[in-house]
């Protein structure tokens, strides 16, 4: 018995009974000082809501600010995205805001582009000198020449400033690296995307599946608090997922599914699914076509078949298929997020959407409800000229017809002379780290040189920046007030950001940047308001909200809405039909094959690892890797690697490894995760890490930058996204 | 990682993660020069009170004030290891019965003027004369001196229990940090003390001593090192036989990363080579006298330094 | 007994390991940089295909019987209002004894000289706030309360769900109780 020490002292000292009495006296008496409670005074003499930007979820904040510091940001309980609650990131703003590495000054570039010399300019040169380069790229090459990469909820104001220049290439990383096959399959099969935030009603599900989406990891806030409302009522959970994520470690059923298999998987539920009957007759009967045809086309597809390609055992598939559609119609297949993997990824995501229709869950409770939103009134202002011409974001002689936002690579690749139907010749870049976040880093890089001008809003010195002919630095979200949100959701509502406090060094606001440019290059009459504020007034008060209480509360929440089939409302499917579309006669008459086809990976040599990579809970790609104040609980990435293969391998783990991919490039060193929770055909590591920009003088050189290894990506042929796990890497140790 | 069981912690605090190293060198020497004052005293005190009428050695007698030195460079280690020195006065605006350092911080006021007192009772007639001639210090020490005679026989004893206390707490100190599975065996307090018993001997022995003394002091320093020799296989057959973090424990000094140390510092050249040369010499006086007394030191200090870091990296933890 | 007797839950089945619990708590007690009051513990078992994963968010158990507070000299380390652990910082000398004492390693030292840790956000408890780790958890997987109120949202899921203490064979009586 472990405490016998403790016990003996206590004895020994009750037994000096009058020590002990004098003793308790003796330290009161003495220590007539007290032991008042502490309080560490984090509390602001202000709190000002509004709206978080680390990452693109926009949860409502509320910032405490003591004199005029930002001492903690809180989730705000009236905000129905936070509910008073934050991820991780949230509370990490003000390592944002008082990172000592962040843009202070506009730079103009003095040498080569990507050799990293600037020198500070006041903001009249820096305006200037970006209106130049607008102006000769209009006069020379027309206004569609201009590009602008624009990722975070400042952007709205340069969408609108190239909208009024007339080029319609505006593109996010978010698309075709990110959630566009999702939007596309969805739109195929119900006439409609999922949208951000996600129309899942997760809450209120009964089982959930997710393929992939490592919620937990993958900390959308809402959804996360979703996940855990749904678990803590009972709901069950399969998780397909190569890796032991998080969410698998809760789930009922975790099916370590070999990567880029999982439409076969899919197909065999779907096999199983039909086959037993287990479908929402009614459902599908009334709100769906195609189904004798799905019969057909899955008749083969059965849990046997899909174990060769899976290496699921076929009892598992069944098991789980009656698992999931036990639940129904409060079951949901999660339609993922970052779905660009394998080149298939519309078809398989179609197939979750079938899948979904299968199990009636769209519209139901538990399921997707249909959204509410409030209607904001434009801010009236000059309307846009004529159409500008399609972008250029598809190369010669391709096209994507199920595209439904323009593609990020594709515009990169336009920039390449002679690629696409008109040369792309100058980039605005804001708020997206394109070296980072664009397969094929050496693509993007070639493009830039081609480049007649670029230049760059951020608030860090981000690697992109070191490519900008001028860098514009951004105040922080906390710093100033942007468009406001009023996204499509379970409740109707729209928020406010409003600035916590001033604009610090020489950053200005993304509204004034994107106004400033637009005077010099002759658009004045597209941005008339005096300020952002004023413009957010103005449209929340046509709108009819309370304009006191929306800045007092960051936000207005409208009467709830009907969101469901059980709540009364009606589905409408935007598809050719009219109804869900379990066969795509679009995709027929595309030339695509009309129900999901099944086609094996490429299996990776021997010797060499599938790549993987995810999210960490607190952190936002790279976006926040150098937020002193998070790393604090994660500084550094490391490579999973299944222990037994480790162990052949001869590596230990913990110690420092370099990962090789097919074209000999080679990461970072970053260290081993020898572990059992992966398969051993691949490896994994969180997005974000291996940054190299000087700048960045926290993140520099802590772990392994994966954009580099995807050297290569198998293109989405319905919408061009592009797929990024199927580059292989063998695994070293680090040579001293 | 053990066996099957991967473990994944966010917690790296300084001095905590991945193994506790909160105390550095500081304590080691202080309980290590505690140790030492402690036998010093009881050695000292003792024989006198054994053989009240035999004449003592100028080392002897100035044994007192060394301990007093010897105390004040510990409680200097001490107080170089208090996060917040100012607040060093507060160990005395409390007295917490069940904190050894509370203990301690009384024990070592009470050990000052014990062994001032030892000391002055101690001084030589010559010495005394000395003294009292300047003329600033005679009001004081005459009455003084005429106190400490009369009460010799009282101030001994006192001067026993004071360093039984001592040595005892030095041990007790971490002896209660049932935290550690590394301490949590009841042979610290008692192993600490004859370890001081031990060292204070080997220290007595590095002076001039006569040979009566030096007889005493050997017999002494024996028996206190089989004592530890005892002490120690039992603590280690309490590990061997307790539950998974007393396995921990003893894996630290059987196998893990303070096994040589242990062995070779503490076991070997501490312990059992100053005693074969001490049973030896006994018979035949060896040259080198100095050897075992300053490897008796050496092999006291690396006890305590190897039982703080073995110890402060034990835990209950499941991970090592 | 009168007066609240603070305990915590987590609930291991819905923690995600995300650690806004951690950052949280730096945030509200300005926890200095490169320490923590409270952390992470992600612990899988088994063998793959077969694993076991369990998420803990740890910090002070706040013990019934906490060993700190009897190895304190000063009385610095003492049992606060409902049984909470605190340490007063001014009469805390920095001796480290509370630290080798604590089985949990749940203290530091704060650059500031006294020994740190969990308060059980006894500041907010007062005005009937709830703990910063409690109130930002996205998976509502933390509780705070009171024990002796057979009421409370904390002794509820302790009469309602299987749970455990961490170490409980060192006998300190931690009252942070893990849902399983
Ligand atoms: N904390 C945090 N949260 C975030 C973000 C962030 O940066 N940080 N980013 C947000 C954004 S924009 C997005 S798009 C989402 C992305 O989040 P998700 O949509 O969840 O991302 P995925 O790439 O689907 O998920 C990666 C997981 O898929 C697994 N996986 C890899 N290959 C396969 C496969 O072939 N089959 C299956 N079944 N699983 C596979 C990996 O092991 C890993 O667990 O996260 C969002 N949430
Ligand atoms: N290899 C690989 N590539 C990927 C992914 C992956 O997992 N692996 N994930 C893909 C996915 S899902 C997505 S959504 C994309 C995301 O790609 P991006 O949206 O490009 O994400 P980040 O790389 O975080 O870039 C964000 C940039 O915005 C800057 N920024 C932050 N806040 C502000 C602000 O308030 N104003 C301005 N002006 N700038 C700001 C940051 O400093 C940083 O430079 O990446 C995709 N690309
Ligand atoms: S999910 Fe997290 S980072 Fe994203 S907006 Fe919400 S609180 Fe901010
Ligand atoms: S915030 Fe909640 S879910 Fe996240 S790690 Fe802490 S306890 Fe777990
Ligand atoms: S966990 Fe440690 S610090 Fe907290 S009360 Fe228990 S023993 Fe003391
Ligand atoms: S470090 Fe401070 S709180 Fe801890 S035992 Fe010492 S005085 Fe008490
Ligand atoms: S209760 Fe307060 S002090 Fe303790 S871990 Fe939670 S936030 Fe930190
Ligand atoms: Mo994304």
């Amino acid at each position: 018995m472990a405490y016998t020490r403790r016990e003996f002292i206590r004895i020994a000292g009750a037994g000096a009974g009058a020590a002990a009495v004098g003793s308790g006296l003796a330290s009161r008496w003495w220590g007539a000082d007290g032991d008042p409670v502490p309080d560490p005074g984090t509390d602001g003499d202000r709190v000002v809501p509004s709206f978080c930007e680390l990452c693109f979820w926009k949860c409502g904040i509320l910032c405490h600010v003591k004199d005029g510091r930002v001492t903690k940001i809180v989730g705000n309980p009236k905000h129905p995205l936070s509910r008073g609650r934050l991820c991780p990131r949230g509370t990490g703003g003000t390592g944002l805001l008082y990172d000592p590495d962040r843009l202070k000054k506009p730079l103009l570039r003095v040498n080569g582009r990507g050799g990293q010399s600037f020198r500070e300019v006041e903001w009249p040169e820096a305006l200037d000198r970006v209106a130049d380069g607008l102006k000769a790229l209009r006069d020379k090459h027309g206004p569609e020449a201009l590009a602008l990469y624009t990722h975070g909820y400042g952007g709205s104001w340069f969408k609108h400033l190239l909208r009024a220049y007339g080029s319609a290439n505006v593109a996010a990383p978010s698309y075709a690296q990110c959630r566009g096959p999702r939007e596309a399959g969805f739109r195929l099969t119900f006439g409609q995307g999922v949208g951000s935030p996600e129309n899942t009603d997760m809450e209120n599900a009964r089982c959930i599946t997710l393929l992939g989406s490592h919620l937990g990891e993958n900390m959308h806030n809402t959804q996360v608090q979703d996940f855990a409302l749904a678990l803590s009522r009972g709901a069950g959970l399969v998780v397909v997922d190569p890796r032991f994520s998080v969410a698998a470690g809760k789930a009922d059923h975790w099916l370590p599914i070999k990567p880029g298999t999982d439409l076969a998987l899919l197909l065999a539920w779907i096999h199983v699914i039909l086959a037993e009957g287990l479908y929402d007759h009614e459902y599908v009967e009334k709100y769906a076509v195609g189904l004798d045809k799905l019969r057909e086309h899955v008749a083969d597809k059965t849990p046997e078949w899909a174990y060769a390609a899976t290496t699921l055992p076929p009892e598992k598939i069944v098991e789980t298929a009656r698992f999931l559609a036990g639940a129904r119609p409060a079951s949901l297949v999660h339609p993922g997020r970052h779905v660009t993997w394998y080149g298939d990824d519309t078809q398989r995501t179609r197939a979750v959407a079938i899948l979904n229709a299968l199990l009636g869950s769209w519209g139901r409770r538990g399921g997707f409800f249909l959204p509410a939103q409030l209607p904001l009134p434009k801010y009236p202002y000059t309307h846009y000229g004529t159409e500008p011409k399609p972008p250029a974001d598809v190369a010669k002689g391709h096209n994507y017809p199920f595209a439904d936002e323009t593609i990020a690579s594709g515009v990169c690749e336009a920039s390449i002379p002679g690629t696409a139907d008109y040369d792309i010749k100058g980039w605005l870049v804001y708020g997206t780290n394109l070296m980072l976040a664009l397969p094929e880093p050496e693509k993007t890089k070639q493009a830039i040189q081609a480049l007649d001008f670029i230049a760059v809003v951020d608030v860090l010195p981000a690697e992109i920046t070191g490519w900008a002919d001028v860098v514009l630095p951004e105040s922080t979200y906390l710093e100033r007030c942007d468009e406001l949100d009023a996204p499509p959701w379970r409740v109707p509502f729209a928020a406010v950001r409003q600035p916590v406090v001033e604009p610090m060094y020489d950053s200005k606001p993304g509204w004034w940047i994107a106004r400033e440019i637009a005077h010099r290059v002759g658009l004045a009459d597209y941005f008339p308001w005096k300020d952002s504020v004023e413009y957010a007034m103005q449209r929340a008060h046509a709108a009819g909200l309370d304009c006191d209480v929306m800045k007092r509360d960051g936000v207005v929440v409208g009467a709830p809405a009907a969101i469901t089939i059980e709540d009364g409302v009606e589905p409408a499917f935007d598809t050719p039909s009219g109804k869900i579309e379990l066969y795509s006669q679009a995709l027929a008459d595309a030339g695509f094959d009309p129900l999901p086809e099944f086609t094996p990976p490429e299996e990776p040599p021997p010797g060499m690892f599938r790549l993987l990579f995810g999210r960490s809970p607190v952190h936002t790609f790279g976006r926040t890797t150098n937020n002193r104040f998070l790393s604090q609980v994660m500084s550094s990435n490391e490579l999973w690697l299944n222990r037994r293969a480790a162990d052949e391998l001869g590596l230990a783990d913990g110690e420092q490894v370099v990962v090789v991919n097919q074209d000999e490039v080679r990461s970072e060193p970053l260290a081993l995760r020898a572990t059992q929770r992966i398969r051993s055909d691949c490896v994994y590591l969180v997005h974000g890490y291996g940054h190299d920009a000087p700048g960045l003088r926290f993140a520099r050189g802590r772990g392994a930058n994966d954009t580099r290894l995807v050297t290569r990506t198998k293109i989405d042929p319905l919408m061009g996204g592009t797929g990024m796990n199927v580059n292989f890497v063998r695994v070293e140790r680090r040579q001293p | 990682m053990t066996g099957n069981l991967e473990v994944v912690t966010t917690r790296h605090n300084a001095a905590i993660d991945p193994v506790l190293s909160a105390w550095g060198w500081e304590i080691p020497v202080y309980l290590f020069l505690g140790g030492l004052v402690a036998g010093l005293l009881i050695l000292g005190a003792g024989y006198e009170l054994l053989h009240p009428d035999r004449p003592r050695s100028r080392a002897l007698r100035a044994m007192p004030f060394a301990a007093l030195g010897l105390l004040s460079l510990g409680m200097l280690a001490l107080f170089l290891d208090l996060a917040h020195k100012l607040h060093v006065y507060r160990f005395y605006l409390a007295f917490r019965w069940t904190s050894p350092m509370s203990w301690g911080s009384w024990i070592l006021l009470l050990v000052y003027p014990v062994a001032f007192l030892h000391g002055v009772g101690s001084l030589t007639a010559g010495q005394r004369e000395t003294l009292l001639a300047r003329r600033a210090l005679a009001p004081l020490l005459r009455p003084l001196l005429r106190w400490a005679d009369r009460a010799r026989r009282a101030v001994l004893k006192t001067s026993v229990v004071a360093g039984l206390g001592l040595g005892l707490y030095t041990g007790l100190l971490l002896g209660t940090l049932a935290a550690r599975p590394q301490w949590n065996t009841a042979v610290l307090g008692p192993l600490f003390l004859a370890s001081g018993l031990s060292t204070g001997a080997a220290f007595l022995l590095l002076f001039r001593l006569d040979e009566r003394e030096h007889d005493f002091v050997v017999r002494w320093d024996v028996g206190a090192i089989l004592v530890e020799l005892l002490l120690l296989g039992a603590m280690l057959l309490g590990f061997a036989a307790g539950d998974r973090s007393a396995q921990h424990a003893l894996y630290h000094l059987m196998g893990g990363p303070w096994t040589s140390a242990f062995w070779s510092l503490v076991v070997f050249a501490g312990l059992l080579v100053p005693l074969a040369m001490e049973l030896i010499g006994r018979r035949r006086r060896l040259p080198l006298a100095a050897l075992a007394p300053a490897l008796i030191l050496a092999g006291g200090f690396a006890l305590r330094w190897v039982l703080l870091v073995a110890g402060q990296a034990s835990s209950f933890r499941e991970f090592p | 007994m009168t007066g609240p007797r603070w305990a915590m839950t987590v609930d291991t089945r819905l923690c995600v390991a995300c650690k806004a619990c951690v950052l949280a708590c730096k945030a509200e007690n300005a926890v200095p940089d490169g320490f923590c009051r409270d952390w992470l513990v992600e612990e899988t078992r088994g063998e793959f295909p077969e694993l076991h994963a369990q998420n803990r968010s740890e910090r002070c158990n706040h013990c019934s019987e906490p060993p700190c507070v009897d190895a304190c000299p000063t009385g610095a380390s003492h049992v606060a209002g409902g049984g909470a652990v605190l340490v007063t910082h001014d009469k805390c000398t920095g001796c480290k004894a509370c630290i080798a004492a604590c089985p949990y390693d749940a203290r530091y030292v704060h650059p500031g000289g006294w020994v740190d840790k969990c308060t059980f956000c006894l500041h907010r408890a007062q005005r009937g706030d709830q703990p910063a780790c409690v109130s930002v958890c996205p998976t509502y997987c933390l509780d705070f309360g009171d024990l002796g109120d057979p009421d409370s949202v904390v002794s509820h899921k302790l009469r309602e769900r299987r749970f455990k203490v961490l170490h409980p064979e060192t006998g300190c009586g931690p009252n942070v109780y893990f849902l399983e």
